[in-house]
């Protein structure tokens, strides 16, 4: 079933739609309890922890903003040491070459603003998004008013078929029903 | 998740001042009075030996106004200092609780009782600042003596002069009593009184209601929770020159008032995660989950980096311009004084920012009651010394300190403050059962 073009093995992931947020939780929380691994759900809204719903870790992009925090204090730190009290040393208001006070404003703009360059670029990379990229969408409904469940059919041990069924019972819209989609 | 938690909330619950509880507070209010008494007196009495080597230290250091000190100063500073800073925790919590309403909040309805409670320590606070001024006006403030403004006298001072209506306007002769600047104290503590009142009535009212739509007196609360707002822009920028800038009569910053308030501000905050925290701990307010004590975390992380934003912007202008007559507020605090203040400069930026800006940072710290409990706790002791440097340098000069007299001080009106707090709390239901937004806080979730 898994065929190679470009070098990529394409997954199966089975999609079912459903018209109400609740129908939806509902339809997450009853398909974890039967043993069911849930790839993601595509909202129009936020919802209120569906991701523990799912079980998906926690995000690590805290740590990022934590990394990429310091890393702007550090290079601000540098560029103002070499700046003023290296390369090109000045008197200013009769303070050090290298004082401590005037390099605050500098460290917190440069801390903030690494940071939450890292983090965009961070979440970019990890979502396989960018500039230029086609992200592939499972069902264009999502954007408007349906929620699609979507299953990795090779991470499941479940067939197709009793997805189907488990997805349909558990509120999804039969017309059509959950189909097969390829990435 | 917290979302899901079935929400059994009793509405008629109250907290009760047990018997036990009111004695442990009187105690430490007892405690409290003997160790500032018994420090005080060991201060003053013992000041003699001290002086001498003050005097030494004042020699050495060029710092001037050690021949004409008065022990008492710091006796009455303590007094002060706590008053203000206690009086500010009050006010700040009642701002707080109208900022709630004026933006319409919904978490906080579950824990709006605990900040509105806090409101009762301000007529106790304003009469003690009534008092305290009168007993030690000329120790305190050096605006008071007459000799600054006699025109061509030994003591005349251009600079106090020109601000002398600031102080006596319209009444009084300069020097004389200063009518001006007793009259905004009173009417600080009228206003804030007063529209405190109001809100704090029609939240009482609020809960005899039979119909919980009727939305009467949540819009009532919100109008006058936006007056206190209007009001408190104002005054908390006019106290803060009255009671802690004016202090250091020749020195002026544009900041202060921004400044004292970020710090009035967090110190509430502080406090009201404190007692939210311990009442849960105590049985009551079971509905407040993990969430409500994470949007409280937030604003202490927050309003903690607010405050070292106007304290360092206010240090770093006076730093850069280096104009004389702004440095010398710094350097007496930084270096001057016999260096008895420069320890406290250190401690500031890191327990009142370091501190709680990378233990507050990750989520779970927010979320717990322990890393809650500890920061607070710091955040209090922080502030307490942030308004110590406020106070102390001016009146105390280099015999300033931390002993027996200010640990005294302080357990003494914190137990004040306590018990008025939860005097307070008892007299209405821990929950404002008819809140419209009673449900959103129950099932809040972030």
């Amino acid at each position: 079933m898994a065929d190679t073009r470009l070098g990529h093995t394409k997954e199966r992931f089975i999609v079912g739609i459903y018209d109400h947020e609740d129908k939806v939780v509902n339809a997450v929380k009853k398909l974890k309890n039967d043993g069911v691994k849930i790839y993601e759900v595509y909202s129009p809204h936020p919802i209120h922890h569906i991701d523990t719903y799912i079980g998906h870790p926690r995000t690590r992009i805290p740590i990022a903003a934590f990394l990429f925090g310091a890393l702007g204090t550090l290079s601000a730190i540098t560029l103002i040491i070499y700046t003023m009290g290296i390369d090109w040393p000045m008197i200013i208001g009769g303070k050090n070459f290298v004082a401590i006070p005037t390099m605050v404003p500098v460290t917190f703009e440069l801390t903030v603003l690494i940071s939450a360059l890292g983090m965009v670029a961070t979440f970019l990379v990890s979502n396989n998004m960018g500039p230029g990229k086609k992200e592939f969408m499972f069902d264009r409904r999502t954007t408007d008013d349906k929620y699609a469940l979507v299953v990795d059919l090779d991470a499941n041990t479940l067939g197709e078929e009793q997805i189907r069924d488990l997805m349909v019972k558990y509120g999804a819209e039969t017309d059509p029903l959950p189909r097969i989609v390829e990435r | 998740m917290a979302a899901e938690h079935t929400v059994t909330i009793d509405v008629n619950e109250k907290y009760t001042l047990t018997a036990t509880m009111q004695r442990k507070i009187w105690l430490w209010l007892a405690v409290g009075l003997i160790l500032f008494i018994a420090g005080a007196f060991w201060f003053v009495t013992g000041f003699g030996s001290e002086a001498a080597h003050g005097a030494g230290h004042a020699a050495a250091h060029g710092g001037g106004g050690g021949e004409h000190f008065n022990p008492m100063a710091r006796v009455w500073a303590n007094l002060w200092l706590n008053s203000v800073f206690f009086v500010g925790i009050a006010v700040a919590g009642v701002f707080f609780l109208a900022t709630q309403y004026a933006a319409k909040a919904g978490w906080s309805a579950i824990i709006k009782r605990v900040p509105e409670a806090f409101g009762g320590f301000l007529p106790v606070g304003g009469v003690i600042m009534l008092v305290v001024y009168f007993l030690g006006h000329h120790d305190l403030f050096h605006w008071t003596h007459t000799g600054l403004y006699e025109k061509g006298g030994p003591e005349f001072d251009a600079i106090i002069n020109g601000k002398a209506p600031f102080f006596y306007w319209p009444l009084s002769p300069e020097g004389g009593f200063p009518f001006f600047w007793l009259l905004r104290l009173v009417l600080y503590f009228a206003l804030w009184f007063l529209v405190y009142t109001v809100i704090r009535k029609a939240s009482l009212a609020e809960d005899q209601l039979q119909n919980r739509l009727d939305f009467r007196y949540y819009d009532k609360q919100v109008v006058w929770s936006i007056v206190f707002i209007v009001i408190f822009a104002v005054t908390s920028s006019t106290s803060a020159w009255d009671w802690l800038l004016s202090i250091d009569t020749h020195w002026f910053s544009t900041m202060f008032g921004w400044y004292v308030f970020a710090s009035w501000f967090v110190s509430a905050l502080a406090t009201i995660t404190l007692a939210v925290v311990y009442l849960k701990e105590q049985g009551y307010l079971k509905a407040v989950n993990e969430n409500h004590l994470h949007d409280l975390g937030k604003f202490m992380f927050a309003f903690s980096i607010f405050w070292t934003y106007v304290w360092f912007c206010q240090f770093l202008l006076i730093y850069y311009a280096n104009i004389p007559e702004e440095t010398f507020y710094f350097k007496e605090r930084l270096h001057g004084l016999g260096g008895v203040y420069s320890p406290v400069m250190i401690i500031l930026a890191l327990i009142n920012f370091a501190f709680p800006f990378l233990f507050l940072m990750p989520r779970d710290s927010k979320r717990h009651p322990i890393f809650l409990k500890i920061t607070a706790f710091a955040i209090l002791v922080g502030h307490y010394l942030d308004f110590y440097l406020m106070v102390m340098p001016g009146t105390a000069k280099q015999y300033g300190g931390f002993g027996l007299m200010e640990i005294g001080a302080i357990i003494l009106f914190a137990s004040l403050f306590v018990w008025l707090f939860y005097r307070t709390l008892s007299k209405a239901p821990l929950i404002a059962k008819n809140h419209p937004m009673l449900e959103e806080s129950l099932h809040h979730s972030i």
